[in-house]
């Protein structure tokens, strides 16, 4: 091939704004996590490193209060996942392992319709819903509300795993004699486990993090992690909100982080 | 949420297809009852008449849709002329939303080609760094936006000292600081559907163009953009549907002068206003809005697909 008389491949300015881009997306988060270790009580002055705001959270006057909202989130979350992954887990593999059929094409707009309509017209819905079959609100309409939503998240990783899995394993599995039940829980299940522990991961973080439809759904009084948060912001951002933030920004980057390690094994 | 799931994929063998219903009804009878119903239930909702302090009664009625469009004086009985304090606000988000999608677009495009142009090893590395950002809550990420833009925040204190401005810049509750939160929280958005357009953009294309005597700038132009288009134009919709309906960057970072959609939407089932046929419609307006796009989107994938076959 003939020597270009530049490089195609690189523009000026280019390598600047990629580092300008990764400043805007992670400096924000940086700066809070930084000024959640600060001695200070205000929020615009450092005074020395200090460890007091995540005391604070743990064992300070709204202490309570941000357990509480810490065990809401993370029962809702385990539960919501959990439920979620299975039945995106058997949807998947009716979607890829069931041959062609005419619902196919339906049954795909439908779990993805939770990506597709706005999240504050999934939480006025599901407002109404609730409202209209005369549910009371409370944790359970967030656990239903988050279970549905957390479909098409589980799905997306399960379904792109069981299609790199060729099904001659199932086959040769069938031809041995191995009912179906037993192709599917021998062999299907464990290949599919990358998979599934991705999607369940990618649920779990967005059921913890869900603030606009939970806001919605949830009865007076009861509250999440981000509810909780939002509410104390709304009263001024104090230090011991960046500390409990700084935690559930770690806590989701690691298991975003361990998600995609997984999801990449063997791939 | 974005849209765009709709890849889904191809099948892979028909091995349970005799059960396959029953592995679907768990789905079907999910999203039914808790997605599609609650939708249409809302529509219902929008033609309903207003209980006061929240609620309908159950009496057919066009309020709600009339309220939105037609201003019919002090007491209610003249004729309809346009009422434009909701399609401002709807003007509004709509601005708002196009603003954080070209400033992504700037931003975005430049990344996405720097990380395509990468060694294949890394390039993982790059979309998992660009990616970590989308997976960590949404409203933190926006409270850091707003503790970043405050007057006595990191970024004025960077300006004041650095001599570019005397004084401390009011940045938040402004449409600039709706514009820039909206464009943080989806830039990701915009990155990753660039990226895999560019990734699999023939470079040779490139270096014909340099070969014929084509600028730099006149290949990139004429020759990469029209090639990674659909990229672009799904990138461009990502930042722009979820922008249209954002709550939480309006609510933060904007104050009162600066309600979009969402907020007008959200008083109606929270605050002093309580005004659920009313948010119903709204809600239904913004949605018809959102369906349109992606359906003249689909279309277009659709046509652009069979042009290629």
């Amino acid at each position: 091939m003939s020597k270009a008389r530049f490089d195609v491949k690189s523009y000026p300015g280019f390598v600047q704004l990629t580092v300008l881009c990764l400043l805007i997306l992670y400096l924000p988060l940086m700066v809070v996590a930084v000024y959640s270790f600060n001695a200070s009580a205000s929020i615009v002055n450092w005074e020395g490193f200090s460890l007091r705001w995540y005391a604070d959270v743990f064992t300070g006057p709204e202490s309570a209060k941000f357990k509480l909202a810490a065990r809401n989130s993370f029962v809702i979350a385990i539960i919501a996942a959990t439920v979620a992954t299975a039945i995106a887990t058997l949807a998947a593999t009716a979607m890829i392992r069931g041959g062609k059929f005419r619902l196919r094409v339906l049954s795909l707009g439908l779990i993805s319709l939770p990506l597709m309509v706005p999240e504050i017209v999934t939480a006025v819905a599901t407002l109404i819903f609730f409202n209209s079959i005369g549910f009371e609100r409370g944790l359970l309409t967030i656990l239903l509300a988050h279970i549905a939503f957390c479909i098409p998240f589980a799905y997306l990783p399960i379904s792109a795993r069981m299609q790199g899995i060729e099904d001659t394993y199932e086959q040769a599995a069938l031809d041995l004699y191995a009912t179906k039940r037993q192709a599917f829980t021998r062999i299907l299940l464990p290949l599919m486990m990358p998979g599934i522990v991705s999607g369940y991961l990618l649920a779990f973080i967005i059921s913890l993090d869900d603030f606009i439809i939970t806001n919605f759904v949830k009865g007076a009084g009861v509250e999440t992690l981000p509810t909780a948060i939002f509410g104390a912001v709304k009263q001024g951002l104090k230090p011991n909100i960046m500390a409990i933030s700084t935690m559930l920004v770690g806590f989701s980057i690691i298991m975003v982080t361990v998600s995609y390690f997984v999801g990449k094994k063997d791939n | 949420m974005a849209g765009g799931a709709a890849g889904g994929g191809s099948t892979q063998g028909d091995t349970y297809k005799e059960v396959r219903t029953w592995l679907l009804l768990p789905t079907w009878a999910t999203l039914s009852i808790l997605v599609l119903v609650p939708v249409l239930l809302m529509l219902v909702y929008s033609f309903l008449t207003k209980e006061f302090r929240g609620g309908v009664i159950w009496e057919f009625s066009f309020a709600a849709y009339d309220q939105f469009f037609c201003d019919r004086g002090l007491f209610g009985d003249e004729p309809c002329s346009i009422e434009w304090t909701y399609i401002t606000i709807f003007w509004r988000s709509i601005w708002q939303a196009g603003l954080a999608t070209i400033l992504s677009l700037f931003i975005g495009f430049p990344t996405a080609y720097f990380i395509a142009t990468r060694p294949a090893h890394v390039r993982p590395l790059w979309v998992f760094l660009i990616t970590i950002p989308y997976w960590v809550n949404l409203l933190i990420r926006t409270v850091s936006m707003r503790f970043m833009l405050r007057e006595e925040g990191p970024l004025n204190n960077v300006l004041v000292w650095s001599g570019l401005t005397d004084a401390p810049l009011q940045m938040i509750n402004t449409n600039f600081a709706v514009q820039i939160g909206l464009f943080y929280s989806y830039l990701p958005f915009m990155v990753l559907p660039v990226y895999a357009a560019v990734e699999r953009y023939n470079f040779s294309l490139s270096e014909a163009a340099a070969d014929l005597y084509a600028s730099k700038w006149t290949t990139l132009r004429r020759i990469v953009l029209p090639a990674v288009k659909p990229g672009v134009i799904a990138g461009c919709i990502l930042v722009f549907v979820p922008s249209l309906g954002a709550f939480l960057a309006p609510d933060l970072l904007g104050g009162a002068k600066n309600f979009m959609i969402g907020s007008l939407i959200e008083e109606q089932f929270k605050g002093n206003a309580g005004n659920w046929p009313f948010g119903a419609a709204a809600s239904m307006i913004l949605l018809s809005v959102v369906l349109i796009i992606l359906t003249i989107y689909a279309r277009q994938q659709a046509r652009a697909g069979g042009k290629e076959r």
